[in-house]
């Protein structure tokens, strides 16, 4: 069922915001600012644009999400569980031995997760095998990935996006979690990839540039890429690390580290309804 | 009789048009070299099932890995070097960890590239791959064993790695043969018990030649033709081991890692014997015509003959 009522939608992107601070608190460890950063795109992409039946996981014409930036895990684990793919208490086990929740996503482990990821670059080339795939065997179905501003520095990513405007991939969308730090620091002080609306542009994708954390322009922004014939959509979406935790926002040093208690209930108070 | 000769990539790349034809799903991935890996007989009859990604083998890996989710049957060549070497990670995190039906088939394996030395001589490749949990690897001798592997790892789901080579070398079997061939299980050919010469992909040829140079000096030997690197014949080998007074691997591949390491890891559990490994020594390969250079890495024939001399 999609949640269309904008509202609704931030209200889940809450939930799964709190998701996320109890999987890495329970675990002592993983990734809380580029999960942080990534939840509302994660939350429009499966409550209100993503063609996919919790009940149905291995439907071969549902839509594909691939975390290319997969150490964002509890932000999809988080997201999945409220959509009902698993129970929610497995998010105590995160990371945890005997669990199926690894620190990075495993398709084989998770219901509702598509692609192994977590090797920074690697995501974006399986998107395009999928998109390609679901072009070749007519299932009109829409593929998604999600990369990270950092992990663009792979070269890797530029590959496939050099493959995806050669087949006119107009069924990927490739969303770029834009929050401008890596875990040494600022992109443009560590990696030095800038001009991304100029390259890919340049590399043959249509371009929007919005605000990640607003609901409604993200809606309206894969609204469009669903749209865009004859070319591959990129989303670049400028978004805060730690969103949603003051003491997180705009701090490398939680790209990935797990509160301390007294974090943690500040966390969690900070993200009531 | 005039000794028929084909590179065992050309067996490939016949067998993979063939296979495009019975199976709608087998979709083909090359990087800028099909008419060298031989997908160029593929591509040609069916373009809209061939991706060609350009030099970008990381890239490649990642698409075929994204095709298999949707059930296609991906085959995705390129030189071994570029395969195993170059995109290793993008094979161990996109295709083997989560468990792909990815055909990796790498052509111009080993020394036997020659001429263009070592950056291409690919003699770590074996290694690398049957490290990989997950991982079949296969690395085929002949066109007879190669055209069969081709259609069974087809068969399997899982990925799987299959070594080819660029130079022709001698057909060892006949069609026939291959009715008997099964992945895992190793090819005993002769029954001497002076020796087992167990090898691999284009060195069984020189093995079976020694075999039969051996035999004109009175020395009886057996070959091991070890198609199934991983999971490999470890029933076989033992029992060559405890038949034969001596074990010696000959491989295309450096001697560590490769297939005398695989024949030394069965034994070392099982039966401990001495294994004297022949194969590239702790160093890169270097120009020259294949033939001279399996002469020179003392790999070839005269080279298994002169262990008993």
């Amino acid at each position: 069922m999609k949640i269309t009522n904008i509202e609704a939608l931030e209200r889940i992107a809450k939930e799964v915001r709190r998701g996320i601070i109890e999987e890495v608190y329970n675990a002592g460890s993983g990734h809380p600012g580029g999960s942080l950063s990534c939840a509302d795109i994660l939350t429009v992409l499966y409550f209100n644009q993503m063609n996919i039946d919790e009940k149905k996981t291995n439907d071969p014409n549902r839509d594909r999400l691939v975390l290319s930036k997969g150490h964002a895990s509890p932000a999809l684990y988080s997201v999945l569980a409220r959509k009902g793919y698993f129970d929610k208490e497995l998010l105590k086990t995160f990371r945890k031995i005997g669990s199926n929740l690894q620190g990075h996503p495993d398709m084989n482990k998770v219901p509702g997760v598509d692609m192994t990821t977590g090797s920074l670059g690697q995501g974006i080339s399986t998107a395009v095998g999928m998109a390609i795939a679901s072009k070749m065997n007519q299932a009109g179905c829409k593929v998604f990935c999600i990369l990270g501003d950092g992990e663009i520095e792979e070269g890797q990513v530029w590959e496939a996006c050099t493959t995806a405007s050669k087949y006119e991939l107009d069924n990927l969308c490739v969303i770029v979690d834009n929050n401008n730090l890596q875990i040494d620091g600022k992109i443009e002080e560590v990696g030095g990839m800038n001009n991304l609306t100029e390259k890919f542009i340049s590399f043959g994708f249509n371009v929007l540039n919005i605000n990640g954390h607003d609901i409604s322009s993200i809606v309206d922004a894969i609204t469009t890429a669903k749209q865009t014939k004859g070319k591959p959509t990129a989303i670049i979406a400028k978004t805060i690390k730690g969103k949603g935790v003051s003491f997180m926002e705009n701090k490398a040093e939680w790209h990935g580290k797990a509160p301390k208690e007294e974090e943690y209930k500040l966390a969690m108070k900070e993200l009531e309804a | 009789m005039e000794e028929i000769k084909k590179a065992t990539r050309e067996s490939y790349g016949e067998t993979l048009l063939e296979l495009g034809k019975e199976n709608e799903n087998i979709v083909v991935l090359d990087a800028d070299l099909s008419s060298a890996t031989k997908t160029s007989l593929f591509a040609k009859e069916f373009p809209d099932r061939f991706i060609n990604v350009g030099i970008a083998e990381q890239n490649m890996m990642g698409i075929a890995a994204g095709l298999s989710t949707f059930g296609k049957v991906p085959f995705a060549s390129t030189f071994a070097v570029f395969a195993a070497g170059r995109a290793y990670e993008q094979i161990r995190n996109s295709i083997a960890y989560p468990k792909l039906n990815v055909k990796i088939c790498a052509t111009h394996a080993g020394i036997t590239v020659g001429e263009d030395g070592a950056t291409h001589q690919m003699i770590e490749d074996i290694g690398l791959m049957r490290g990989l949990p997950n991982m079949t690897v296969m690395s085929t001798s002949d066109d007879v064993q190669t055209k069969w592997a081709v259609r069974e790892i087809a068969k399997i789901n899982g990925p799987v790695y299959l070594r080819l080579c660029r130079m022709k070398t001698p057909v060892i079997y006949n069609e026939k043969d291959s009715e008997k061939f099964e992945i895992g299980k190793g090819i005993q050919i002769g029954k001497g018990t002076e020796a087992s010469i167990i090898a691999t992909g284009d060195t069984v040829a020189e093995a079976i030649k020694a075999k039969e140079i051996l035999k004109g000096h009175g020395i009886n030997v057996r070959v091991i033709d070890i198609h199934t690197i991983k999971p490999i014949d470890r029933e076989l080998i033992v029992k060559c081991a405890k038949e034969t007074k001596r074990i010696i691997t000959v491989e295309d591949h450096s001697v560590i890692n490769g297939l005398g390491a695989a024949v030394s890891d069965a034994l070392s559990e099982e039966y401990p014997v001495k294994v004297e490994k022949m194969g590239i020594p702790d160093v890169f390969g270097r120009s020259g015509k294949a033939e001279e250079l399996m002469r020179y890495f003392k790999i070839d024939s005269m080279a298994i003959v002169n262990k008993f001399m």
